[in-house]
């Protein structure tokens, strides 16, 4: 019988035969950490009588989460992986580089490889084809050192995806229109398979955000095929070498298939304090919002910046609703300085953030205040995420983020262009 | 043999109501950290639970963030096993790996307050407040021996590498 593309990527890198339900030892192509996760990993490495790093070249830091750093103890967090970097020799992105997950995708995913990551939206690399997962400190200190991981060969679902977006629809109203109809923990344990005419012509920037997403419907990975969209990504990354073709074999075993037709989606918000809470963005047309929010490794890529300066070229925010925007990379940013989204951005109100995760987790940057509602293009609306549990957060797409901006209430993109 | 009393939670408790992501400047201040836990579900939790109680949840616990000080913080306030009818794939590998152990079973059963007898062993749950005796589910092997040896870090120490 055929193979899941996890299936696929998991026998490769176990040298066995890995069907669902097996526990296998995978090799690790690349292993990371970020700098609210690394701290503790590093420590965990220490402890563990690990001597050396597996693979220095293949072992990446990314002070992302809380940089530039708000406090003293932060700081003192990134000297310790600073630090570590320089002992180890491992790669390290300081301050202002990105969000893993972006700079992930843009310099190291390739089709095939596993990757493990201290951090939950490691699974964002399933866009580009790489069996790619989050795990805890402890296992990642492993990983570290001993270049594998074990694992257990999820089953996986199949979504077959087909159809056009409608004008006004993005890839982040799919993403939570699937988690709102399957749950919250609808694929926990499982790998999300996407395929179809739909995913055929889906550029990497939509795979991306989907991919991202998966995790909010518990998945352990969210997997794309690697096709001519992904080679030409990893071309115009000048990763050209690192493609090669992967789709899933013909007669693999899904557990079950989902099938959705793109036409008929509408612009989708998630209210808190779940994910899977989801409503259209009309039936929530009045609802008043404090702060917007764009950016994140969902949605704060270039592609999601033009949708937005598009939409608030030449026009305002709401006097009574803020503006901010973090770039998920250095490399997006220059590119929507050069395009000119950053001066629409500026001149519609917003406030630019250097690229990071900004607000998202509640660290700093943003934090809401109570009673306060915020609009943003992150993946996560938990109760206190934004760093205040009396605030409320809606998820949604860059377009539906702009226009609330110029309304100051949850807007169909639809009814300001 | 556990003992201690049951503290119950409801269904969906994220990472962010277990360890918010606003007090990651405690992260390496563990014991600061630990006295926070569950401090966005339950504001008293942390001063009223004692060393060997329990937390009782309901479906999809620890769903969210991949950060391990989420269950490092409840083993740290001194709960000597989780229970949920289900609990998220990062959170129950990191639990493990941190020698915490987590028990899958029919959560109903068990209302607050409960004194609970907890037999790993034997993989048993008796309710002694309400008489309630019943079985939780049978974690794969590779998680029971790395719960054996007391979690991942003492288990590489142990064995040096992965062993099947
Ligand atoms: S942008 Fe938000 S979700 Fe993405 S890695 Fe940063 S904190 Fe996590």
């Amino acid at each position: 019988m055929g193979k899941t593309l996890a299936e696929k990527i998991l026998s490769e890198k176990s040298e066995s035969e890995a069907r669902a339900g097996e526990i296998v030892i995978a090799r690790v192509d690349l292993v990371f950490v970020q700098d609210t996760t690394g701290p503790l990993t590093v420590r965990q490495f220490q402890e563990s009588g690990l001597k050396h790093l597996a693979s220095p070249g293949r072992t990446a830091l990314f002070l992302d989460h809380a940089a530039p750093s708000p406090n003293s103890s932060l700081s003192n967090d990134h000297m310790l992986l600073r630090h570590f970097a320089q002992e180890t020799g491992c790669l390290i992105y300081n301050t202002g580089d990105g969000v893993c997950h972006q700079l992930v995708a843009e310099s190291f995913a390739r089709p095939g490889d596993v990757i493990v990551g201290a951090d939950s939206h490691t699974v964002t690399a399933g866009g580009i084809g790489a069996f790619a997962t989050g795990m805890g400190s402890s296992d990642i200190a492993i990983a570290l050192g001993l270049g594998k991981t074990w694992l257990r060969v999820p089953e996986s679902i199949k979504v077959v995806i087909s159809g056009n977006f409608p004008a006004g629809v993005y890839a982040k109203d799919l993403a939570l229109h699937l988690i709102g109809n399957i749950g919250a923990n609808g694929a926990t344990y499982k790998a999300l398979e996407f395929s179809g005419s739909g995913i055929d012509i889906m550029p990497m920037h939509e795979r991306l955000t989907i991919a991202n997403m998966t995790v909010e419907a518990g998945a352990k990975a969210g997997l794309f095929p690697a096709d001519r969209v992904t080679r030409d990504y990893l071309i115009s990354r000048g990763r050209g070498n690192h493609f090669r073709m992967l789709q899933p074999d013909g007669d693999a075993n899904y557990e079950k298939t989902i099938n959705i037709n793109l036409a008929g989606l509408e612009p989708t918000v998630a209210r808190p304090h779940t994910v899977d809470n989801i409503v259209t963005a009309r039936e929530l047309k009045g609802t008043k919002i404090d702060q917007v929010f764009i950016g994140t490794c969902t949605n704060g890529r270039l592609e999601d910046l033009a949708v937005a300066a598009t939409i608030l070229q030449g026009k305002k925010r709401c006097p009574q609703t803020r503006l901010i925007v973090a770039p998920a990379s250095r490399q997006v940013l220059l590119a929507a300085i050069k395009a000119g989204y950053i001066q629409t951005l500026l001149e519609a109100g917003a406030a630019v953030l250097p690229p990071g995760c900004g607000p998202c987790l509640g660290l700093h940057q943003g934090v809401l205040g109570d009673g306060e509602s915020c609009f943003s293009t992150a993946n996560r609306n938990f109760k206190g995420r934004m760093g205040n549990p009396e605030a409320f957060i809606y998820l949604g797409s860059p377009a539906t983020a702009a226009a609330t901006t110029i309304t100051g209430e949850i807007t169909d993109s639809r009814e300001v262009i | 043999m556990l003992t201690g009393k049951a503290f119950k939670f409801g269904d969906n408790i994220s990472t962010d109501h277990i360890t918010p992501g606003r007090l990651a400047h405690l992260r390496s201040n563990l014991p600061e950290l630990a006295k926070h836990v569950m401090e966005d579900a339950d504001p008293g939790f942390a001063s009223r639970v004692m060393a060997g109680d329990f937390i009782v949840a309901g479906a999809n616990f620890g769903l969210g963030s991949s950060r391990e000080h989420a269950p490092l913080a409840i083993k740290l306030a001194g709960v000597s096993a989780v229970l949920a009818k289900s609990v998220a794939r990062i959170f129950f590998r990191n639990a493990i790996n941190l020698g915490l152990p987590v028990l899958l079973c029919d959560t109903d059963r068990i209302n607050n307050g409960d004194t609970l007898e907890i037999d790993l062993k034997a993989g048993t749950v008796s309710d002694i407040t309400n008489g309630n005796q019943f079985t939780f589910s049978k974690i794969t092997r590779v998680m029971g021996d790395i719960l054996d040896s007391g979690g991942l870090i003492p288990y590489i120490q142990e064995h040096g590498d992965f062993r099947l």
